[in-house]
C-alpha cells in the first residue's frame, strides 16, 4: 500500500530538523499533525544547500548551530511515535558520511515512510544506491520540471510507485515566487497523466491557499516549505496552517 | 583532439566525478554536454579558440630553463610561464574556451564564482571582449581581501555581487553561482577549474590542456626529448595542474607532482591539503576528496594563498591520486612565500602565491642529476605583494 495514496487532496510541510532549536522537531510534528498535515518532510541540515533559496539555506544554517546530526534526528525520530507520515530530504554527502546502509535501516527502523535526496539523480540512484535502497524496502522519491520530457517522467513515476513524484513548480531554486496560469495548468496535466497511478506532489515556492487550491486542481496534494519556516520564523505558523485549511480538512 | 585522461559515460574517473545535479539543471547539463562536444570536432571552433589564445592571450607562453634553480637542484629546472598570459594566470585560457563555447549555444549572461578572483577577472576580460554579459559571485570574505581583483572585474564591466551565505568564501559563491544557473537556465554557467558536474572537469581540464601540449613542443626543441621526468603544479581545484599533465598520463616515466597547500600545517586545522586530510564526498555535483567533518559538513579549508583554499579537488586529481599515478606534496604558508621570495630575488620573476606552492615542492622531492623538470607557474604575484611585503617585514 503507498503512504501517499489518499483520497483527498493533501497538504505536506516541510521544516527543516534542528530550526529554531534543536530540540523543535517533535513539537513541530505534533503541531503539523493535530493540524492534519497528511505527511511531513523533515529537511536534513547541510553546509552546502544548493538547490535552496535564501530561507531554507538559513534555517539550515542555524539548526547546523544547534548542533542537528543525523544522529539526533533519528533519536527524534524513534522517540515521536505516532502516524504521521515522515519523508526526510536533504543532500547526498551526510548521508554517504553516515553510511548509507546505516542511514536506511535507521529509517527502516523509525519508520521513515520516503527520502528525497535532490543531487541523487535517478542515473546515479539507479548506478550505485538502488540495491541498497532496495535492501531496506525504502523508495526514495524523486524530482521532476515541468520541462522533465513525459517519457523520463514515467520512466520516475514508475520507479517512485511506492512513493511519489515531486514536482518542482517551476525552474527555480526553493522560495522563489512563482504563478500559475492557464497554460501551466496544461502542462501540469500532461505531466499528472504521465505519472499514471503514481501520487503527484508540487513544491517549491508554494505560500498561500490560494496556491495550494491551484495545485489541488492538478496534483495529490501541494508542499509548503520556506513560507511555513518564515511563519516559523515571526511565531505565527498556527495562523499560517490555519489560513491553508480546507473544509474537508477543517 | 581526443583526450588522453578520459572520463566514462557519466563523468566518472574511477569512484569519482559524475554529475550529481538535482533535476533542475539536468537540462542545463545536458545542453553543455552536447555543445561540448560538438566543439571538440568543429575546426573552426578551434581555430578560432587557437587564434585567440595566440593573438589575444599571448601564447605559447615561454619554457624558460632556470639556470639559478637548477644550479641549486642539481637536475635541469624550466619554468612554464604561464603568469605571461593576458591577466596574469592560466585562468584565461579556460575562459576563451568556454566563453566561446557559450557564444555558439546562443548565450548572452555569463554566470562565474571566484575566490582570489583570478578566475573572475579573466571572466570578466574574455566577457568585455566578446560582449557578454558578467556576473561574478564572491564571498563576501574574499571581497575584503582581495579588493582590487573586484576593482578591476567592475571596471571591465562585470557585476560582482557578494556571496554573503554559509563561510563567504570560493565554497559559497560556487553556491550562489548554482543557484543563479538554476533559477537563470539561459545563462551559461562558466566554472573556474576542473571541479562541479561532469562534464566541467573533462571541459576545463581540455582547454588546459594547452600547456602540456606547449610544453611538448618547448621541451622537445630544447633538450631533443619532448617528455620531462617530473611535472610540478600547485592544486586548488586543479585546473593547471590538469593542463600541466593533461599529455603526460599515458607516459607513466614523466612522475606527476601536485602540490596542495598545507597552511599552518596539517595537523593545525588550518590547512586545505585535501587529498589528505579529505574523503570521498559530494559537493558542487561531483563526488570527489572533500574536507568535511564525520556528519559529511563541508569545512572551510585554509590556506595564505586565496586561489588554494578549497574544499574539494578535481575528480580527475581524486582519481589519479588515488591510483598513485599522481603523487600529493604539501606545503605550508611559510615555505610557499619563502619560495616567491626566492624566485623574486634569483630571477626577478614575481610568482603569484599559488605558483609559489608548486616551486617549494623543489625542496621537498628527491632530485637526481638526470631529472629533467618542469614547474608550472601558473601566475604572477602581484596580487599578492601586499601579502608579501607583510610577511618579509617580519
Ligand atoms: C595563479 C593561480 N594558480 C593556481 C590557482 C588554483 O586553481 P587551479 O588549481 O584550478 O589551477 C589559482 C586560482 O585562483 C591561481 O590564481
Amino acid at each position: 500500500m503507498n503512504t501517499f495514496k489518499k483520497s483527498h487532496k493533501q497538504l505536506s510541510i516541510f521544516v527543516t530538523a534542528g530550526y529554531p532549536n534543536l530540540e523543535s522537531l517533535p513539537e513541530q510534528l505534533s503541531l503539523l499533525e493535530a493540524k492534519g498535515v497528511d505527511f511531513v518532510e523533515v529537511g536534513i541540515p547541510f553546509s552546502d544547500p544548493m538547490a535552496d533559496g535564501p530561507t531554507i539555506q538559513k534555517t539550515s544554517d542555524i539548526a547546523l548551530k544547534n548542533g542537528m546530526n543525523l544522529d539526533r534526528l533519528f533519536d527524534q525520530l524513534r522517540e515521536y511515535n505516532s502516524n504521521l507520515p515522515v519523508v526526510l530530504m536533504g543532500y547526498l554527502n551526510p548521508v554517504l558520511a553516515y553510511g548509507i546502509d546505516r542511514f536506511l535501516s535507521l529509517c527502516k527502523e523509525v519508520g521513515v515512510s520516503s527520502v528525497i535526496l535532490p543531487d541523487m539523480s535517478l542515473e546515479i540512484y539507479e548506478r550505485f544506491y538502488q540495491t541498497t535502497f532496495h535492501e531496506y524496502e525504502i523508495t526514495p522519491c524523486f524530482l521532476i520540471t515541468p520541462s522533465t520530457s513525459t517519457e523520463r517522467i514515467a520512466t520516475i513515476a514508475k520507479t517512485c510507485r511506492n512513493s511519489f513524484v515531486y514536482l518542482v513548480s517551476s525552474n527555480a531554486t526553493t522560495g522563489e515566487n512563482i504563478s500559475f496560469g492557464q497554460d501551466q495548468k496544461k502542462r501540469f496535466e500532461r505531466i499528472r497523466s504521465a505519472c499514471g497511478e503514481t501520487p503527484l506532489f508540487m513544491g517549491f515556492g508554494i505560500d498561500s491557499k490560494e496556491k495550494v487550491d491551484f495545485v489541488h486542481e492538478v496534483c495529490d496534494g501541494a508542499i509548503i516549505g520556506s513560507a511555513y519556516l518564515k511563519a516559523l520564523e515571526h511565531g505565527n505558523e498556527i495562523t499560517f496552517l490555519e489560513s491553508l485549511q480546507t473544509h474537508e480538512q477543517a | 583532439m581526443k583526450t588522453a585522461i578520459q572520463p566514462d559515460e557519466m563523468g566518472f574517473y574511477g569512484e569519482f566525478g559524475g554529475a550529481f545535479v538535482p533535476e533542475l539543471l539536468r537540462p542545463n547539463i545536458e545542453e553543455l554536454t552536447r555543445a561540448f562536444r560538438t566543439a571538440q570536432d568543429d575546426k573552426s571552433f578551434q581555430a578560432d579558440y587557437l587564434s585567440l589564445l595566440k593573438d589575444y592571450v599571448g601564447r605559447p607562453t615561454p619554457l624558460y630553463y632556470s639556470s639559478k634553480l637548477s644550479d641549486t637542484h642539481g637536475c635541469a629546472i624550466y619554468l612554464k610561464r604561464e603568469d605571461l598570459n593576458h591577466t596574469g594566470a592560466h585562468k584565461i585560457n579556460n575562459t576563451i574556451g568556454q566563453i566561446l563555447l557559450a557564444k555558439s549555444m546562443g548565450k548572452q549572461t555569463i554566470v562565474a564564482e571566484t575566490g582570489a578572483g583570478q578566475h573572475g577577472v579573466a571572466t570578466a576580460t574574455t566577457c568585455a571582449l566578446m560582449d557578454m554579459e558578467c556576473i561574478v559571485f564572491m564571498g563576501e570574505v574574499d571581497m575584503a581581501r582581495q579588493a582590487p581583483n573586484v576593482q578591476r572585474m567592475e571596471f571591465l564591466g562585470a557585476k560582482v555581487i557578494p556571496a554573503k551565505s554559509g563561510s563567504r568564501t570560493l565554497k559559497d559563491a560556487t553556491n550562489e553561482a548554482i543557484r543563479f544557473w538554476i533559477n537563470h537556465p539561459d545563462a551559461y554557467y562558466l566554472i573556474g577549474s576542473v571541479v562541479g558536474p561532469h562534464p566541467y572537469p573533462e571541459m576545463v581540464a581540455y582547454f588546459q590542456s594547452i600547456i602540456s601540449e606547449e610544453i611538448q613542443s618547448q621541451l622537445k626543441e630544447k633538450t631533443g626529448s619532448s617528455s620531462p621526468t617530473k611535472v610540478i603544479a600547485c592544486v586548488g581545484g586543479g585546473s593547471n595542474a590538469a593542463g600541466a599533465f593533461y599529455h603526460f598520463y599515458e607516459n607513466e616515466d614523466v612522475e606527476l607532482i601536485a602540490v596542495e597547500a598545507a597552511g599552518k600545517g596539517l595537523n593545525s586545522g588550518e590547512s586545505a591539503a585535501t587529498s589528505i586530510l579529505g574523503t570521498p564526498g559530494v559537493l558542487h555535483g561531483s563526488m570527489t576528496l572533500l574536507m568535511q567533518d564525520a556528519y559529511g559538513q563541508v569545512t572551510e579549508p585554509y590556506s595564505i594563498s586565496a586561489g588554494l583554499d578549497y574544499p574539494g579537488i578535481g575528480p580527475l586529481h581524486a582519481h589519479s591520486i588515488q591510483t598513485g599515478r599522481t603523487k600529493s606534496i604539501s606545503v605550508s604558508d611559510e615555505q610557499a612565500l619563502s619560495a616567491a621570495k626566492n624566485l623574486s630575488r634569483n630571477e626577478g620573476i614575481l610568482p603569484a602565491l599559488e605558483s609559489a606552492h608548486a616551486l617549494a615542492a623543489l625542496e621537498q622531492i628527491e632530485l637526481s642529476p638526470s631529472d629533467i623538470v618542469v614547474v608550472n607557474l601558473s601566475g604572477r604575484g602581484d596580487k599578492d605583494l601586499s601579502t608579501y611585503l607583510q610577511h618579509s617585514s617580519k
